[in-house]
């Protein structure tokens, strides 16, 4: 048996040998291709693949790879995986901190849009609850937004468990008459959404931005008290003197991370990657353009690269 | 008078009925001692947390060790598994240079491509060919329209992917499946070690061990690959096991008077004669990975897997639904021409005599069709990728379809979720959660005593308290509770229609296709839909797992119906019972332990639903595997997985030790 393994193990040293020696052949460090993760929703294919096209105009190999958001750190650690595009602070914070610990993987910056995520309610409900956005009014409406199962109270429903959010805290805190349901994905969660608009009927759920539902489905997010740090940490403060939890949710950043090898490796990609900069409006834009006008990925990149030249080139200039 | 009347009958409990209800009454009482003491006995009511084991934590440091630190001197264990992962991609990246990219005989990716991939019309024309040769035209009629259908849905490039994952999983897990199955034939001790290890591979959900796959074998295909290998190879290994010890004993002498070796016994006797057996095996990994393609997909399989995924996350009904379909066409063709395949008898294959084309007219016509096409595909581009435009969707249909019934009809489905949620699922799910853990494994252990005495008991006992002692007794109790119900609607709807199938031959014809569109179908497909017009929750789940679940009752019962032997139905007219008494007092009762054999998948496909039904927002042990998944914990996983899967053992064993006595008493032979 060990004879086999050794073997295996030799063909793999060659294999390897092979592969580095076949890469000194363009201007860049190394023509390895540089893998980029793709997850499932419109706006991070976006941004991968702008990233992913003004890496290929520097001349690198660009690979993209479809992982799970949050199961691709053991990808990033060991190499396997080089560069995910975004990583949202609201719910890849702790997954984030708790590889970047291990020292395999390097924060790569901001890509400069902000996520938000909130309760949300479609623009129709403002007849039925004329309180509304105001948080104040959600527990005059409970009865609207009751369902059989959680009558009396409210029914609001909630991201996967994963996500945490604090909403069970929160309806605590805020005394909201109003009953946390989770739904298992993210797709769940927008199949309700969709049913209850086709049929105008009450629905009060958790929508985050960048996203293409509340591009598709006009309305708004609640307006909790604002939030703080002290008032996550510190029963004290805000509207319930006893309770944390009493304020919306932080709205955070969304950063890049990458395999911390890559940093020598593509040390020029590295600087582009961490360069990458684009705003909530240019994004909500292009997801629009892929989610609701039906363009594919790649031809809404390329307007945006066409349209944006100087913008990237100064990504591509390395310092 | 009543007595003897009640021995001579099998009841439902095979031995001494007084004792029995004696042992119940006890238990009974035990029971409301516990409940009504609650108060006082905190500990027999709730599974005290502190006396969780801290098993989670354990697997995560012992993969932790066994990825990081794990030396075998020369090398380490993680370049060990690495290098397998390496050896692997081979075949891999040959079989979509073939189907996916073409080949380009260089390092560098961005080179231009020297031999273009299979272009779609030869694919088409070959897989008619194939079926023409391996049977008739209408098996090529079937497998050219499956094919074709890939290309005019535009799936054509995920479809292959896919088909090349699989071209490769599907040969190797074969093969992994017989060689096994050999060594546990030959080997009495290898055959008992192996049988709970494949127990557990059956049984735990594939997401439980994604992770550690993952950390072994790396992000991509491969590792994808490995998942559905290990998901499914076990029923290969056990219908080897099974169809050679079956082997007619005199097949084996005769051989052995020509004087054949131990090799030549195997390959030249014992496998051949098995072949029938087999192909049940090979049809079952067939399947299964074509089960796993869509989970593969989130660990970087791609390919129709992905398409399905990404639509519904878009809430794409409709292209959902056309890759969907697209998995099962591919599914079908693959099974229709292996089952064929197999079904050849061996004086067909060979045509003596005449020019190399008579004698080889398939393989001729196949290898001109290559050539010319592969020929034009590098001149005519419309040859070489199907194009764009020629492609057509339904899915507008699809969706404006949902959103009809639910405009129009949402307010009467709601009325009636709310009538079986509110009567039937909340009190069963609030009785669960009451019950003591106590009388539950109480119940569990007297279960296994009556039914296969004291080793069955040892062992549902020793099962259930490892879901107690791992910390996941509630989340255990709301999975028995969720597919508990969804069994018992599905057998309820399962049986009849078995009944009916078995009684008309259309129906027979029209419920196959119906069973295996289900079972090929991904579950996702329908979930979305489902969550759409039922709102997300418990009821959402059970449909979900009722329409997955619901196959295996209705081929059982239907099989069964159809053994019943017709001597005792003709004799039971001549006795003058009519057609209603005939099905309750002779059919029913004799088909009832294969019924219940088809209950017992029922359960165990319920089972393998959880983590998907995760997805819509149940809290069950489904949820803790899903929730590891995504927070990479192998040990949660694992934990949580193998609970699931000691639920399965407790139900299966239970269930077949009551059909082997069931069996005894009505003196049928037990297979």
């Amino acid at each position: 048996m060990p004879k086999t393994h050794n073997r295996f193990f030799t063909s793999f040293l060659i294999g390897a040998a092979m592969l580095v020696s076949s890469s000194v052949q363009a201007d860049v460090e190394s023509t390895d291709p540089i893998i980029l993760t793709l997850h499932d929703w419109t706006g991070q294919y976006i941004t991968t693949t702008i990233m992913g096209r003004v890496l290929q105009e520097m001349g690198y190999n660009v690979k993209y790879q479809q992982a799970d958001y949050l199961a691709q750190f053991a990808g990033l650690e060991s190499g396997d995986l080089h560069v995910a595009m975004e990583m949202w602070e609201t719910t890849g914070k702790d997954a984030m901190e708790k590889s970047l610990a291990t020292g395999n993987t390097v924060d790569l910056g901001e890509t400069g849009m902000q996520a938000i995520e909130e309760w949300w309610y479609p623009i129709y409900m403002k007849d039925k609850c004329p309180g509304l956005p105001d948080w104040n009014a959600l527990n005059d409406c409970a009865d609207v937004f009751s369902t059989a199962e959680t009558a009396p109270s409210g029914r609001y429903l909630g991201g996967p468990v994963t996500w945490g959010g604090y909403d069970d805290e929160r309806v605590e805190a805020l005394e909201l008459n109003y009953e946390v349901v989770h739904a298992g994905t993210d797709a769940a969660l927008f199949a309700e959404l969709e049913s209850a608009y086709q049929r105008k009927a009450p629905w009060l759920g958790w929508v985050y931005t960048p996203h293409w539902a509340p591009i598709k489905f006009e309305g708004e997010f609640v307006e909790f008290p604002r939030y703080s740090d002290e008032c996550y940490t510190d029963k004290s403060v805000g509207v319930n003197p006893d309770m944390a939890y009493d304020c919306g949710k932080p709205r955070g950043w969304i950063k890049k991370v990458g395999w911390k090898g890559g940093e020598e490796k593509w040390s020029c990609a590295y600087n582009a990657i961490r360069a990458f900069t684009i705003d909530n409006q240019a994004m909500g834009t292009m997801v629009g353009e892929v989610d609701l006008d039906g363009k594919s990925v790649e031809d809404v990149v390329e307007g945006w690269l066409n349209a944006n030249k100087d913008t990237w080139t100064s990504w591509t200039q390395c310092s | 008078m009543k007595e003897p009347l009640v021995m001579r009958m099998p009841g439902f409990w095979p031995t001494g009925s007084y004792r029995a209800l004696c042992v119940w009454i006890i238990f009974l009482a035990g029971s409301m001692l516990v409940a009504g003491f609650g108060e006082h006995w905190s500990w027999a009511v709730n599974f005290p947390r502190d006396w969780t084991v801290p098993l989670r934590y354990w697997i995560s440091d012992f993969m932790e060790w066994l990825t990081k630190d794990l030396d075998f001197g020369l090398f380490t264990f993680k370049e060990m598994t690495r290098s397998i992962t390496w050896l692997l991609e081979w075949p891999l990246m040959f079989a979509s240079g073939l189907l996916v990219s073409g080949f380009s005989f260089s390092s560098d990716p961005n080179a231009e491509v020297v031999l273009h991939p299979l272009p779609w019309i030869a694919l088409i024309g070959l897989s008619m060919i194939l079926g023409h040769w391996v049977r008739d035209w209408k098996l090529a009629l079937l497998t050219g329209t499956c094919m074709a259908y890939l290309a005019i849905f535009g799936r054509w490039e995920s479809a292959m992917i896919t088909l090349s994952a699989i071209s490769i999983a599907v040969p190797l897990g074969i093969l992994g499946g017989l060689l096994i199955g050999i060594l546990a034939h030959r080997k009495a001790g290898f055959a008992r070690t192996i049988e709970p290890v494949l127990d557990l591979m059956q049984t735990t959900p594939v997401f439980a061990y994604l992770v550690p796959v993952l950390f072994l074998f790396g992000f991509g295909p491969v590792a994808a690959m490995i998942a559905t290998m290990i998901y499914a190879t076990p029923p290969m290994v056990r219908v080897t096991m099974l169809a050679l010890s079956r082997v007619p004993a005199e097949s084996i002498e005769c051989g052995l008077m020509q004087g054949c070796t131990r090799r030549q016994l195997l390959w030249k006797v014992m496998i051949p004669s098995a072949t029938p057996g087999l192909m049940i095996g090979i049809n079952q990994v067939i399947m299964l990975s074509l089960n796993m393609v869509i989970i593969a997909s989130m660990i970087g399989a791609g390919g129709l897997g992905f398409d399905v995924l990404s639509s519904l996350k878009r809430l794409a009904i409709g292209s959902g639904l056309e890759a969907g379909i697209a998995i099962t066409l591919l599914a079908i063709v693959l099974d229709r021409l292996s089952q064929s395949f197999a079904r050849r008898g061996p004086g067909m294959r060979k045509r003596k005599g005449g020019l190399f084309i008579h004698r080889h007219l398939h393989l001729t016509v196949a290898i001109v069709l290559l050539v010319g096409t592969w020929f034009i595909s590098t001149y005519l581009p419309f040859a070489r990728a199907y194009p764009e435009s020629w492609t057509i969707t339904t899915s507008g249909f699809w969706e404006d379809l949902v959103r009809w019934i639910n405009v129009s009809y949402f307010d009467q489905l709601e009325a009636f979720k709310n009538f079986l949620l509110l009567n039937i699922l909340i009190p069963v799910k609030r009785f669960m959660l009451a019950t003591p853990w106590v009388v539950v494994v109480a119940f569990v252990m007297l279960l296994g005593y009556r039914l296969g005495g004291w080793k069955l008991a040892l062992l549902t006992v020793c099962l259930t308290l490892l879901i107690a002692f791992t910390g996941g007794w509630k989340k255990g109790m709301i999975t028995v509770y969720l597919c508990g119900i969804s069994v018992v609607f599905a057998s309820l709807i399962g049986i009849p229609i078995g009944i009916w199938a078995a009684h008309s031959e259309r129906g027979h014809r029209i419920v196959q296709v119906c069973i295996d569109t289900l079972q090929t179908l991904p579950s996702f497909v329908y979930l979305i839909p489902v969550v759409m017009l039922f709102r997300v929750g418990d009821f959402a789940a059970m449909l979900a797992i009722v329409a997955y679940a619901i196959a295996p009752a209705i081929r059982y019962t239907d099989h069964g119906m159809r053994q019943v032997p017709t001597q005792l139905v003709e004799a039971a007219k001549i006795f003058g019972c009519t057609r209603g008494q005939i099905l309750r007092k002779v059919k029913l009762p004799i088909a009832l332990p294969e019924i219940m054999l088809g209950i017992n998948q029922t359960i165990m496909m319920a089972l393998s639903m959880l983590v998907i039904t995760a997805l819509v927002g149940t809290r069950d042990l489904g949820q803790e595997v899903y929730i590891a998944l995504t927070k990479a914990d192998t040990g949660r996983g694992l934990v949580a997985g193998i609970s699931v899967a000691a639920i399965a053992i407790i139900c299966d064993r239970l269930i077949k030790a009551w059909v082997a006595k069931r069996r005894t008493a009505l003196g049928i032979d037990g297979n």
